[in-house]
């Protein structure tokens, strides 16, 4: 399995990676980054690396890792 | 630990300036990704443009020049002659190549010039504010058309891939969108495709690339994706326009 590592300075909310992931673990958090956005959170434990949120991500804010965190 | 996915080497970790959204970081990642993994990083020059992507020599990690408005196919001519073992690729928007630099654009692609232009078409003018440009749908409403673009005083919009396939330099045109993943991918492999057009030295290649513009559409970032899938698509036909190097 694989897990999803989050650039949150890069992040804008944009929320296309919420619509693409399969397993809907991204979610737009009520946390804000230095720049005022609302960024993302992974909420699954477990990610099985299809990288659709990497393709459609305009920030290169997500990084996948094999293995656990 | 393996990594599944990473930021491309050719691209700087630096946060760009572009809005929520912006299709532009898309296209950087592409072509970045595409430049490592044909492992020409040290070998390319990019050519960016005026409009929303000119401060790209930001992003990548990779020589670019500058180039004044609408004339980077004619600075990536010169830099190409120049330096003919190197790759140069030209990044423009749709105010850049398909309203002041139409010159241009349509010269280099007579000449096949042996380069790859990139051509991002959000159909409006972003840096400036969001006016019309030549590709803004009928009926869209921009900055300078607040009632919908009107065929009768403005025209309608330039279809550019269309418009160079009569050219016989033109020997590769495609037309891609970023509205799915499945269509990233597919633009993905068209830069590829280009790259390797010009590594053969086949001539002039164009990647059209239709973006979402969230902040001048006034669209969520996720209702700009179906606006480009319901309305930009029944007027930019999707796919290879032409391609004369097979």
């Amino acid at each position: 399995m694989a897990y999803v590592k989050i650039n949150k300075e890069k992040c804008k909310g944009c929320g296309y990676c919420v619509n693409v992931c399969p397993d809907k673990a991204f979610v737009i958090s009520s946390q804000l980054n230095s720049k005022g956005y609302n960024v993302i959170e992974y909420t699954s434990k477990e990610c099985r690396g299809c990288k659709l949120c990497v393709t459609v991500c305009p920030d290169c804010a997500i990084e996948i890792f094999d293995g656990k965190k | 630990m393996r990594e599944i996915y990473k930021k491309p080497e050719a691209l700087k970790d630096n946060i760009t300036h572009y809005c929520p959204g912006c299709g532009h970081g898309i296209v950087h990642r592409l072509i970045a990704e595409v430049i490592d993994e044909l492992k020409i990083r040290e070998q390319v020059i990019g050519v960016a443009p005026v409009g929303c992507a000119v401060l790209a020599y930001n992003y990548f990690n990779f020589d670019v020049a500058e180039a004044a408005h609408g004339r980077t196919p004619a600075v990536a001519t010169g830099i190409k002659r120049a330096l003919p073992d190197n790759i140069v690729f030209s990044y423009q928007g749709d105010g850049d190549l398909a309203a002041i630099g139409t010159a241009e654009i349509v010269h280099a692609a007579n000449r096949s010039e042996n380069i790859s232009v990139f051509f991002v078409n959000n159909t409006v003018y972003g840096m400036t504010g969001g006016q019309m440009a030549p590709t803004t749908l009928e009926g869209q409403k921009t900055l300078t058309t607040p009632s919908g673009r009107e065929k009768k005083t403005t025209g309608s919009p330039i279809k550019v891939c269309e418009l160079l396939s009569v050219l016989e330099g033109a020997r590769y045109l495609y037309r891609g969108a970023l509205s799915t993943p499945s269509n990233i991918l597919k633009v993905k492999k068209a830069i590829k495709d280009s790259f390797q057009i010009q590594i053969t030295k086949k001539g002039f290649s164009l990647v059209e690339i239709i973006s979402p513009c969230p902040t001048y559409w006034g669209l969520t970032p996720l209702e700009s994706l179906q606006y480009i899938d319901n309305n930009l698509l029944k007027v930019f036909a999707l796919g290879e326009i032409k391609n004369t190097v097979r």
